[in-house]
């Protein structure tokens, strides 16, 4: 089939333009393993307080400057409702859902995933500066969703 | 409602009947785009702390009832009456128009049986109605409803093409006729997804079964969900091909690059539902990556368009004796609002295509994932480019198809600049709102006086503003739209609203692309490809059920 040569050129530029953009997101992925959050585990949603590590929700030292936070997400609260670290620590997240369908996220900072009943979600982030952050659910759950909220303390 | 004399043609009395079914779909779409505009703008001000929404009106009811019936009842029945129009005018036969007033009968139960149940409170979860959020059953048996109506539509449109086809044999499906039975075809393959998650949600909200498995619903959910933002485009893509170069005597760039162009969307809109997904758990990373791909080519029918489009102008200007890009632009009709509407949509839909690129970017959706953002993105796509489409077609449309003068076209032309002004501050504040953290869906974002979310408030404050502009226009659509009816004053010339010729330059349309039976399958076979993998690993998970809620 016949193209116009300018509609030809411009189809090329997308087409180039397109593969630069997966270039770059695929090295990123690849070479410095930024994917989105896509832990891939079960967990019985109606199990969740007898549930290990869930059943005592909170933060864990696993060595200096390294921690785990486990969270429960449940209309329309998160626990634990405020987690203290010190600047300069790298905190892995695991929530999960005791009910509906709720979301994870820490405005300004690079953690935001969703949290489905039935799976436990992952995500990592490194609290350079110290401050106090805004732990929001940002997915609607209920009457009282924009309430569902919990602490981040940074301490210098 | 074209007034039919005894000596008309059965060609003609085809038109006629077709016209009436066509104008009762763009009507009852009128309607609901004012219905729905009133919600939208009163969740704007809730948002900004103005008003408190009384506890029978709460934010997230009104919410519920703003997506539903924007994204999938007002966008829907326009569609459906356009594609009606494009069939019943370029393929006209004396055929019975049952099956088309089945469709919209079945269309329009389904939407008054889901409105009622929403304003009920009984449905207060969102357009997206994510489990294990559950809502009434009759919430679910009224959205499939408003599908099995739209099938009808499609199996009309697409037994016209066949009894055209057997009586035209070796001519091409007229242009307009073709777009529309595409991009229904899309639509069916892309409505399997969600009729699917329906066959989960129905015995479940019943209370046959005991729980549902989030995650599968969501993907079939997300299955269909896109593919559906597919559909408003390729509805408004109809309009810029084959109607806007009308209204300046220009003509369709290339038939045979326009079918080209609908043929990719048909085989590209479905494998791309996961990039909706980026954030969830459950979903290998590798499958997110896999959808990245496939919605990156959906990019290349919209380049095809933007440059088919724009050389359509250029063209037309240049036979009038305009060169350049200034003269082209001053040349162009702005006074009339079927050019000025659907053109000042395509302005916004540029920021509006770079956005979804960024969207789609794997990595970076993280930063503006159910943000106000995304609310921002569609509105500045749906709300903006389909919508203005939308609404400036039907000044031409609803003329043509009532026999009717259009009342107040000076009101008209002003509507579709209020509209573009007002649409252009509500998204960029959204936009903005995002960037800085502010979450989508939520009724209050003061979060007990956080330091973080007051930087978030005057934003808010201009998204407000910008709705009532956006507000304040659709009510003079609404007031164009009755007053044409009710002033039912017919003009001396019946206004006729024409698809554009194509260019007598242009190249042949090859046979192949009109084998839509193929191009069907081949659809379907790409879409089973990019889900085979997703969809059999989370049954394979077993994933627990969960129970159903109401947390409203």
């Amino acid at each position: 089939m016949h193209l116009h040569r300018s509609e030809r050129l411009w189809i090329i530029f997308g087409v180039a333009m397109l593969a630069v953009f997966l270039g770059v997101i695929t090295t990123a992925a690849v070479v410095d393993g930024l994917v989105p959050p896509s832990r891939v585990q079960t967990i019985d949603p109606t199990k969740v307080a007898q549930t290990p590590p869930f059943d005592h929700p909170g933060l864990r030292m696993v060595s200096p400057g390294v921690y785990e936070a486990y969270y429960v997400a449940r209309v329309f609260s998160f626990t634990p409702a405020t987690i203290e670290i010190p600047a300069g620590a790298r905190v892995t997240f695991y929530v999960t859902s005791g009910d509906v369908e709720h979301g994870f996220s820490i405005p300004e900072t690079g953690v935001n995933t969703m949290v489905t009943p039935g799976w436990v979600s992952s995500v990592a982030h490194t609290f350079a500066k110290p401050g106090t952050f805004l732990l929001i659910c940002n997915e609607y759950c209920g009457s009282g969703h924009q309430v569902m909220a919990a602490k981040v303390v940074v301490k210098s | 409602m074209t007034t039919v004399t005894t000596t008309a043609s059965p060609a003609a009395l085809s038109r006629a009947g077709g016209n009436l079914l066509a104008l009762t779909h763009v009507y009852t779409s009128t309607l609901v785009l004012g219905i729905g505009a009133l919600f939208g703008m009163l969740q704007g001000f809730s948002r900004a702390n103005l008003i408190v929404m009384p506890p029978a009106f709460d934010y997230y009811r009104m919410l519920t009832a703003h997506g539903v019936l924007m994204a999938l009842v007002f966008t829907t029945f326009f569609i459906t009456g356009l594609f009606t129009y494009c069939c019943h005018e370029t393929m006209p036969r004396v055929r019975s128009l049952t099956l088309g007033w089945i469709g919209y009968c079945t269309m329009l139960a389904g939407t008054v049986m889901t409105t009622i149940i929403i304003l009920m409170g009984d449905a207060t979860v969102l357009y997206t109605f994510y489990a294990p959020l559950k809502a009434s059953p009759f919430f679910y048996f009224g959205a499939t409803l408003l599908v099995l109506g739209t099938w009808c539509v499609a199996a009309d449109c697409i037994a016209n093409v066949i009894v055209y086809k057997r009586q035209n044999p070796g001519s091409r499906i007229p242009l307009p006729a073709f777009i529309a039975t595409t991009t229904m075809i899309m639509w069916v393959v892309a409505t399997l997804g969600v009729v699917a998650e329906m066959l989960l949600l129905i015995p479940w909200s019943l209370g046959w079964t005991p729980g549902i498995d989030v995650g599968l619903s969501r993907m079939l959910f997300w299955y269909f969900g896109h593919p559906l933002v597919y559909f408003w485009i390729m509805g408004a893509y109809a309009i810029w091909y084959t109607l806007v170069p009308a209204t300046f005597g220009g003509k369709v760039f290339s038939d045979a690059l326009t079918r080209v162009a609908f043929i990719s969307l048909l085989l590209l809109s479905t494998p791309v539902g996961i990039h909706h997904q980026y954030l969830d758990p459950g979903i290998a990373a590798g499958w997110k990556w896999l959808h990245t791909v496939t919605t990156y080519g959906v990019v290349i029918p919209s380049f095809m368009t933007a440059f088919a489009i724009f050389a359509s102008f250029e063209i037309a200007a240049r036979r009038a004796g305009r060169h350049g890009f200034l003269a082209t632009v001053r040349w162009l009709p702005w006074g009339n609002p079927v050019f000025a509407g659907p053109a000042l949509g395509m302005l916004l839909f540029i920021p509006g295509g770079l956005g979804g690129i960024i969207n789609n970017s794997y990595s970076m959706d993280v930063l503006v994932h159910n943000t106000m953002w995304i609310v921002g993105h569609f509105h500045i796509t749906v709300g903006g480019p389909v919508a203005l489409t939308f609404i400036g077609a039907s000044y031409g449309l609803i003329p043509a198809l009532s026999g009717r003068k259009l009342y107040a076209p000076r009101l008209a032309l002003a509507q579709v600049y209020t509209f573009f002004v007002g649409m252009t501050i509500m998204s960029t504040a959204m936009h903005w709102a995002g960037l800085l953290g502010s979450p989508r869906r939520t009724s209050d974002v003061s979060y007990f006086g956080s330091q973080g979310a007051a930087t978030w408030h005057p934003l808010m404050l201009g998204a407000a503003i910008g709705g009532t502009l956006v507000a304040i226009s659709i009510l003079m659509f609404i007031i164009v739209a009755t007053g044409t009816y009710v002033a039912n004053v017919r003009s001396e010339v019946p206004p006729i609203f024409a698809f554009a010729p194509t260019d007598e330059d242009a190249m042949e349309t090859p046979p192949v692309l009109d084998r839509l039976g193929r191009w069907a399958v081949i659809a379907l076979v790409l879409a089973i490809l990019a889900y085979v993998g997703p969809v059999t690993t989370q049954i394979g998970a077993h994933a627990y059920l969960a129970p159903g809620m109401r947390t409203w």
